[in-house]
């Protein structure tokens, strides 16, 4: 009786197993991306820009064998942590993407990658996932957080500054920025601020750069933090010229700035005017799609879509192996021209100087020189990969 | 540091001040009179600057903006007090600040349906930006002037208002002794109902005011709250006078910290992390300020029931 219950439940068991593993191989035919981005409070332009320049990829590819998947997190940390959570558990998706944020990111991608998910960032790079921290299954479509300060201090140099205020949050990735800066800066500093995170007046630092005799000042403030920045610092009828990072001066947030911006220099890794065939065809299908232009977080959620479907065609998402070997080799047109992978999954690239001009009604940026070329992050060495 | 510098600092923490003490007038008053802690004081705040970013966009006006900051909010607190904030009164402080604790969670996600979650920019019109010479060769923005006038003549008359008016002297009543007003035939109610509005009315004009300096957005009023919050402690509960005077206070410590701590922390410290070590500080200043004066005084500087 024993012998023939436990054969009872082998039986089952296999069958169930069988069963498992058809409709497994049914599932593997569609990809699931599970995007977690901010679509509510100061940061939502970003994730909104992210998410619809995902969604334009994905709506120009033939590949319709992708599901999406997206939530917001409300700029929490504790938030995303939950959505990774459902994500991986209930959704079993294959990629996770979408976080702005570098708190956000610490507090997801860490264990999401060690879970075995593929996570495919396009924004967010905090150094300590660039580094010691590096991950075969977490990759990054834009930048190292260090990259495009780091150019702006290499245009002050380039640019005769010698001497330079600078300012950002008090927070990892400020500290970040203002370490990047000063790597590639050779000047002196006239002064280093960090204010509070989420901080809404800047009358106590104006005043103080006002003051402080300094040619230039450089600041990272992204989003609304930036917006304010650059408004009380117009009415406060300073000369000294700001430049920043291309998120205090991108397409989303230059209409609410306004002619406060024109003539600042800031760096990216992509503008619209960048001459290539790829950025043609992205410009042009997403102010059809959108009736607006393209953000560099747009670019960015354009490409992590096309790095995602480049690898697709290679492989399928559920042989980890060989998809991570076609991520890596990312195989595809970016619109902001040359990008590779380094070591650590971080990008090697071109990073521009561009300047806020105003096209008829519009405020945007042009390209006026190449910041640093095919340049990788500082902490790539620190990698073990 | 030049005096020109000093005068300009001292200008910026003045306007803090003055943002605070719109902020705390309303919120010491309903403290004061009708013993209610009123955690949505900072919804009405956002409600302000709202109506005033709304109204300036329809009319291009920004006089306008700021009328409708100020009597928007004041309707709202019209329509709060009649509805939740009446049956508060008699219960004990907990449940008040559940209640309106779930106030600042309904006039969020309501606003969020209404206006959208982005958030709102606001220019300064032609007319108030640009800025004006100061003494010493400093400069000063018109607009942030303009701010410090509005709160001084804010603060006049509050002032005449509740100490040469009939209103005024029935609030003093209330504050003083609840029960004997209503037993001398005094409409209690209505009177609470105006100090609610007229609170409500100057968070607004707080919000109206700054709604063109940063961006207006779902959950702004809370930091200042809790700042407020602090000017009314240290001010002492249900004082207009203190909550003045504690405002400028808390506006200057708050801006002078900013400015002077990394110099004086580089005489102690000598490496990288002063920045970061003064930043940290200067945050907290405010409220060390406050544990030192409750520390003296635990009524606050200008306590009513002294």
């Amino acid at each position: 009786m024993k012998v023939f219950s436990t054969s009872k439940v082998l039986l089952s068991t296999s069958i169930s197993a069988l069963l498992i593993s058809f409709s497994a191989s049914v599932a593997a035919d569609i990809t699931k991306i599970g995007m977690i981005t901010t679509l509510s409070g100061g940061g939502s332009s970003l994730g909104k820009d992210v998410r619809d320049g995902f969604q334009l990829a994905l709506k120009m590819s033939d590949n319709k064998d992708v599901e999406l998947l997206i939530e917001d997190d409300g700029r929490k940390p504790a938030k995303a942590v939950q959505i990774a959570d459902k994500f991986i558990q209930k959704d079993k998706v294959d990629i996770l993407t979408g976080i702005i944020f570098s708190n956000l990111a610490m507090a997801v991608i860490p264990s999401a990658v060690k879970k075995d998910v593929i996570y495919i960032s396009p924004n967010a790079g905090p150094s300590a996932l660039a580094g010691k921290g590096c991950h075969k299954n977490s990759f990054n479509v834009a930048w190292q957080n260090d990259n495009l300060h780091e150019a702006m201090g290499n245009y002050a140099n380039s640019a005769g500054h010698k001497s330079t205020y600078i300012l950002a949050p008090n927070y990892p990735a400020g500290k970040d920025a203002l370490t990047g800066y000063k790597r590639f800066y050779k000047g002196k500093v006239a002064g280093e601020v960090y204010t509070k995170l989420g901080q809404k007046d800047y009358a106590v630092e104006i005043s103080k750069i006002k003051a402080s005799g300094a040619d230039s000042v450089f600041f990272f403030l992204p989003g609304g933090m930036g917006i304010a920045f650059m408004k009380q610092y117009s009415q406060s009828g300073s000369t000294i010229p700001v430049m920043g990072p291309a998120f205090s001066f991108d397409q989303g947030i230059l209409q609410a700035v306004g002619a406060a911006a024109l003539g600042v220099k800031n760096s990216s890794q992509w503008n619209k005017d960048l001459d290539n065939e790829a950025n043609k065809t992205f410009v042009a299908a997403y102010q059809k799609e959108y009736s607006r232009l393209p953000s560099l977080y747009a670019s960015q959620g354009y490409d992590a879509a096309n790095l995602i479907l480049s690898a697709l065609k290679k492989a399928p998402a559920s042989d980890k192996d060989a998809f991570r070997a076609a991520l890596k080799a990312a195989d595809f047109a970016s619109p902001r021209g040359d990008f590779k992978f380094g070591n650590n999954n971080f990008p090697i690239q071109d990073i521009y100087v561009r300047e806020v001009i105003k096209e008829g009604d519009i405020f945007t940026n042009k390209i006026i020189s190449k910041g640093l070329e095919n340049h990788q992050d500082a902490y790539a060495k620190d990698c073990a990969m | 540091m030049t005096a020109a510098l000093f005068l300009e600092q001292l200008l910026n923490g003045l306007q803090l001040g003055m943002t605070l003490f719109l902020m705390s007038a309303g919120l010491t008053l309903v403290f004061g009179v009708m013993g209610l802690i009123n955690l949505a004081h900072g919804s009405l705040y956002m409600i302000g600057a709202f109506c005033c970013a709304w109204i300036t966009g329809l009319t291009d006006s920004f006089i306008l903006g700021l009328l409708a900051g100020f009597c928007g909010a004041a309707i709202a607190g019209l329509i709060i007090e009649v509805l939740v904030i009446r049956r508060l009164y008699k219960r004990d402080h907990l449940d008040q600040v559940l209640a309106t604790f779930a106030l600042i969670l309904i006039i969020s996600e309501g606003t969020s349906w209404i206006f959208g979650p982005s958030p709102l920019y606001l220019s300064i019109p032609p007319w108030l930006s640009g800025s004006i010479p100061l003494f010493g060769g400093g400069s000063y923005p018109i607009y942030r002037l303009l701010i410090i006038i509005i709160g001084l003549l804010i603060a006049f008359g509050l002032y005449l208002l509740i100490t040469k008016t009939r209103l005024g002297m029935r609030i003093r009543a209330g504050e003083s002794d609840r029960e004997m007003i209503a037993a001398l035939g005094v409409d209690i109610r209505t009177i609470y109902t105006l100090v609610f509005a007229l609170g409500a009315a100057l968070a607004g004009l707080a919000g109206a005011l700054v709604s063109t300096l940063y961006s207006v957005e779902v959950g702004m009023g809370e930091p200042v709250l809790i700042l407020a919050l602090v000017v009314i402690v240290i001010g002492g509960i249900g004082s207009v006078k203190g909550a003045l005077v504690a405002s400028i206070l808390v506006g200057l410590v708050d801006t002078l910290g900013r400015v002077f701590l990394p110099n004086i922390l580089s005489l102690f410290i000598n490496n990288d992390d002063v920045a970061t070590l003064s930043a940290s500080l200067a945050s907290v200043l405010v409220y060390i300020l406050m544990a030192l004066i409750l520390a003296v005084r635990p009524q606050g500087l200008f306590s009513i029931h002294d």
